[in-house]
């Protein structure tokens, strides 16, 4: 066992865990974080999907021990009243069914939205090919992504008009 | 692990709850239930007393949803019922899912075979309508009128000028007898029936929010994994659990019916130990078995006359002296369920009582289960159900439920269970592998007269339809809406040692691809389009005939984009009525579905949105078993592990998907399971279209 200090949705956590303990199973069993899902366990399908420093990793096959000094966050971190752009955009376009992929699905898509704002069909089909959705919300899915793209092409041109206002007095 | 660890759990008596909180709590006298199609699980719903609706002082409205919620939206379609009669507040609902008590909610309390809407639709419809008429009359008689000059407008009760909340007469309604005359209301008046409301369960499930049945804590809990024999039907002969206790975490080893379970501080320790376990297996008399000899049986089976099943006119006589017989052999694998929350349970065994928590399709049976193994009272078993992440039928088994209770009890202390997904994938129990000859003929005219078909087929749910005709292994060809002038059916029950289970459509996933492909190889053979030979063969069914040409309408049959192919299919399943077209293209022998029309008659909508989903969801379930699904047995094993090795679709597959609801006063049909069957004989009948060769295997392989 070793103690393992995590940086997880803004605050650090010291645990102790087995050094190969994946960080699924440390944000599940141990700080009882369970919006993060376990599915395959090899990769495969994408509902254990967090973001490490902005960037989607499978916490499934990623051991805890080796994020340290990382900054880890999962879907409860993602916002505390479902005001991200992205879970505004599911909510909007009623995107669940079961559910159980959705953490998955939308902390994929945050990423792909940071790196590329205003993603193609292409660009999406790449980024979410990872994440299976066994109830086949894949359209709503897409909808929601183009969504959020446009709600924050709506909020950018919104500052940028705001800018102009504010330089025009 | 202690008992006094253990006891220290909180017990939460939901009925006694509901008692202490005051306020109006509907319980009535069911009226007799309409026929649904239970016959998968034995006995019709009875007819008990039932409760449904809570109104507590501040006019919050608690719905009690006795269906179990697996993505299918009856926690909000059936909310959607009750808040119409009982003109409530929509924003002030809120739902918990009942407690299993077969004096409230009969002995069959579960989810299955798409009967959630089918068979709640009149009773919440007068749970609601006789909570709003007791509302009313307590209000009559707080302002000493009569009730004739009450009215209610969503959560308030107005007569002259006065207005109330529902929550201020709760408690005073509460007291009133349930009305002798329960009065619902006319369709044209439905508020909330047929909109397309949005999810109740949506928010929790964008904020990670939602316990689903893997997300139990329970004070003091442990973690187990359970190895299992990798051979149907094979046993452990003796383990060595010495290396497994020394993987860190690990607390016990304990023997269980079904193997040997590791119990850990946490999961991954428990999965850890599990690999560290020696077991020696006992693999019984399938450790030979593959689907090699599983074909091989069945194709034996297919030359012998089987059990008579629908037989109209005289279709030996006619394929004998037919100028034109088409024949033809069909096949479809095994499949695994995957839903995407992988098995799992949380028992809580003690001395006076066990709680269960689990995502589960059948309530009655966990409790039912849980009262043999421990040997309590069934009713000092609590169920509390869970969101399920994925049912599909496979949750409506209850081994994983026996599995926790025994290592529960065997450890004495509370303890979750999860299975991983190669434990999903290799276990089963599975949807039937299936294999039908079909002989048909074709009048001179070219048309189909005589259909004839030989379905083998294991039963559903492991040899348990006894002898004679299964009806669910034959649905699909057996009551198939098409009329031939000539039609015989007969069915070989094909048991072995795989275990089969329910899966979403049941033995329509398979049937209607095979009636539906054979259709089109009649319809090629007598020069005819798919579409018109069809319609033909319905005259005398308006609804299934009106679903199909607004299908056609919609798909623009007959002229499909350049390079791409048109495949029709239909069900009748559930009482609905489905058609879809799919259009594809192939590319290097590899099959892209672009797009899918579906028109669907299911009767009165509650909610237009989720049938949408549903529909789509159908369908992608439906192609990832038509381009993809197939469990093969080798050495008496699985050979499929993982998603590496039984894949699903993935969002880059998905086509763009058309539907279209027929507008219908009709009572209720099924959706869960309407749009899953015709998609897979749809993309089959595009590729026959654009290829001339049939495709009578499942999953489609292309020959290029």
């Amino acid at each position: 066992m070793a103690s393992i200090a995590l940086q997880v949705n803004g605050k650090t956590h010291v645990i102790e865990a087995a050094p190969d303990m994946p960080l699924l199973w440390v944000l599940r069993d141990v700080l009882h974080l369970t919006g993060t899902k376990f599915g395959c366990g090899i990769a495969m399908c994408g509902a254990c999907t967090v973001l490490v420093d902005s960037r989607p990793i499978r916490s499934c096959v990623t051991p805890a021990a080796t994020l340290v000094g990382k900054s880890i966050t999962t879907i409860e971190g993602l916002s505390s009243d479902v005001s991200h752009p992205v879970q505004q955009a599911w909510l909007e376009e009623d995107v669940p069914q079961c559910g159980y992929c959705q953490s998955g699905q939308i902390l994929t898509t945050v990423s792909l939205l940071a790196r590329t704002p205003q993603p193609t069909d292409a660009d999406i089909d790449e980024a979410l090919h990872g994440n299976i959705c066994r109830c086949g919300t894949y359209n709503q899915i897409r909808a929601a992504i183009h969504r959020a793209a446009g709600l924050r092409r709506q909020a950018t041109e919104a500052r940028l008009t705001k800018h102009a206002e504010t330089s025009d007095e | 692990m202690s008992n006094e660890t253990s006891l220290k759990i909180e017990l939460l008596n939901r009925r006694d709850v509901l008692r202490g909180m005051g306020g109006l709590l509907v319980g009535f006298v069911l009226p007799g239930a309409r026929r649904v199609d239970a016959q998968h699980f034995g006995a019709p719903m009875t007819v008990k007393p039932n409760a449904y609706i809570h109104i507590d002082a501040d006019s919050m409205v608690t719905f009690l949803i006795t269906k179990g919620e697996m993505g299918q939206g009856t926690v909000t379609s059936l909310s959607q019922i009750l808040a119409d009669e009982l003109d409530c507040d929509w924003n002030c609902v809120r739902t918990e899912f009942a407690p299993v008590d077969p004096s409230c909610y009969g002995p069959m309390q579960g989810v299955f075979g798409s009967t959630s809407i089918r068979t709640q639709w009149m009773p919440l419809r007068k749970a609601g309508a006789a909570a709003r008429q007791m509302l009313m009359l307590a209000a009559a008689q707080k302002w000493n009128i009569d009730v004739t000059q009450v009215r209610t407008d969503q959560g308030f009760l107005l007569a002259n000028g006065q207005r109330t909340s529902y929550g201020s007469v709760a408690e005073a309604a509460a007291k009133l007898p349930l009305p002798a005359d329960i009065k619902l209301k006319d369709a044209t008046d439905f508020r909330l029936i047929g909109a397309p409301a949005k999810r109740l369960d949506t928010r929790d499930k964008i904020s990670g929010a939602t316990r689903f049945g893997i997300d139990a804590e329970v004070p003091g809990m442990l973690y187990a994994s359970l190895a299992r024999c990798p051979v149907f039907g094979g046993k452990v002969a003796r383990h060595d659990a010495e290396k497994a206790k020394a993987v860190a975490g690990v607390r016990e080893v304990v023997r269980v019916s079904n193997g040997v379970a590791v119990v850990a501080d946490n999961t991954w320790a428990a999965m850890q130990g599990r690999k560290a376990l020696n077991i020696t297996w006992d693999e019984g008399p399938n450790a030979a078995l593959s689907s090699a000899i599983i074909r091989s049986r069945m194709s034996e089976l297919g030359e012998k006359p089987g059990i008579a099943g629908r037989t109209e006119g005289d279709a030996a006589g006619t394929l004998a002296r037919a100028a034109k017989r088409v024949e033809s052999i069909y096949e479809a694998p095994y499949l695994a369920h995957a839903c995407m929350e992988p098995l799992n349970c949380t028992a809580s065994v003690r001395a006076d009582g066990c709680d269960i928590w689990a995502s589960t399709q059948m309530q009655s049976g966990a409790r039912r289960v849980a009262a043999r193994i421990t040997g309590l009272d069934p009713a000092r078993i609590q169920v509390h159900s869970m969101y399920m992440g994925g049912g599909f039928g496979r949750r409506g088994g209850t081994d994983f439920i026996a599995e926790a209770v025994e290592i529960s009890k065997a450890i004495g202390a509370p303890v979750k269970l999860t299975w991983t997904r190669e434990d999903d994938i290799q276990t089963g129990p599975y949807r039937p592998a299936a294999y039908v000859k079909f002989s048909g003929s074709l009048d001179s005219q070219g048309w189909p007269e005589a259909f004839k078909a030989r379905v083998v087929c294991p039963s559903f749910g492991g040899g348990r339809g006894g002898e004679g005709l299964d009806g669910t292994a034959v649905e699909g060809i057996d009551d198939l809406e098409y009329r031939f002038p000539h039609c015989a059916i007969e069915f070989h029950r094909a048991d072995g040692a795989v275990p089969t289970s329910y899966w979403r459509s049941v033995g329509y996933s398979q049937n209607t691809f095979f009636a539906e492909c054979f259709l089109d190889e009649l319809a090629a053979a007598g020069g005819k389009d798919p579409v018109e030979v069809r319609r033909r063969l319905l005259a005398h069914s308006p609804r299934m005939l009106a679903v199909l040409n607004l299908v056609a309408e919609k798909a623009n049959w007959g002229a499909p984009a350049p390079g791409r192919y048109q495949g029709v299919a239909l069900v009748n399943n559930l009482e609905s009525f489905t058609a879809e077209v799919a259009e594809v293209s192939l590319h290097d022998g590899k099959v892209k579905v672009h797009r899918v029309v579906c028109a669907i008659d299911c009767g009165q909508v509650v909610n237009p949105a989720i049938v949408r989903q549903q529909v789509e969801g159908g369908i992608a379930y439906g192609l990832t078993a038509a381009l993809k699904g197939e469990i093969t047995i080798e050495k008496g094993r699985t050979q499929q592990s993982n998603f590496n090795t039984y894949d699903m679709l993935r969002i880059s597959e998905m086509p763009k998907i058309d539907v279209h609801i027929v507008r219908s006063s009709e009572a209720p049909g099924g959706v869960g399971e309407a749009s899953v069957p015709p998609i897979a004989p749809a993309v089959a009948n595009a590729i026959f279209a654009a290829t001339r060769r049939p495709v009578c295997r499942l999953p489609i392989r292309i020959s290029v």
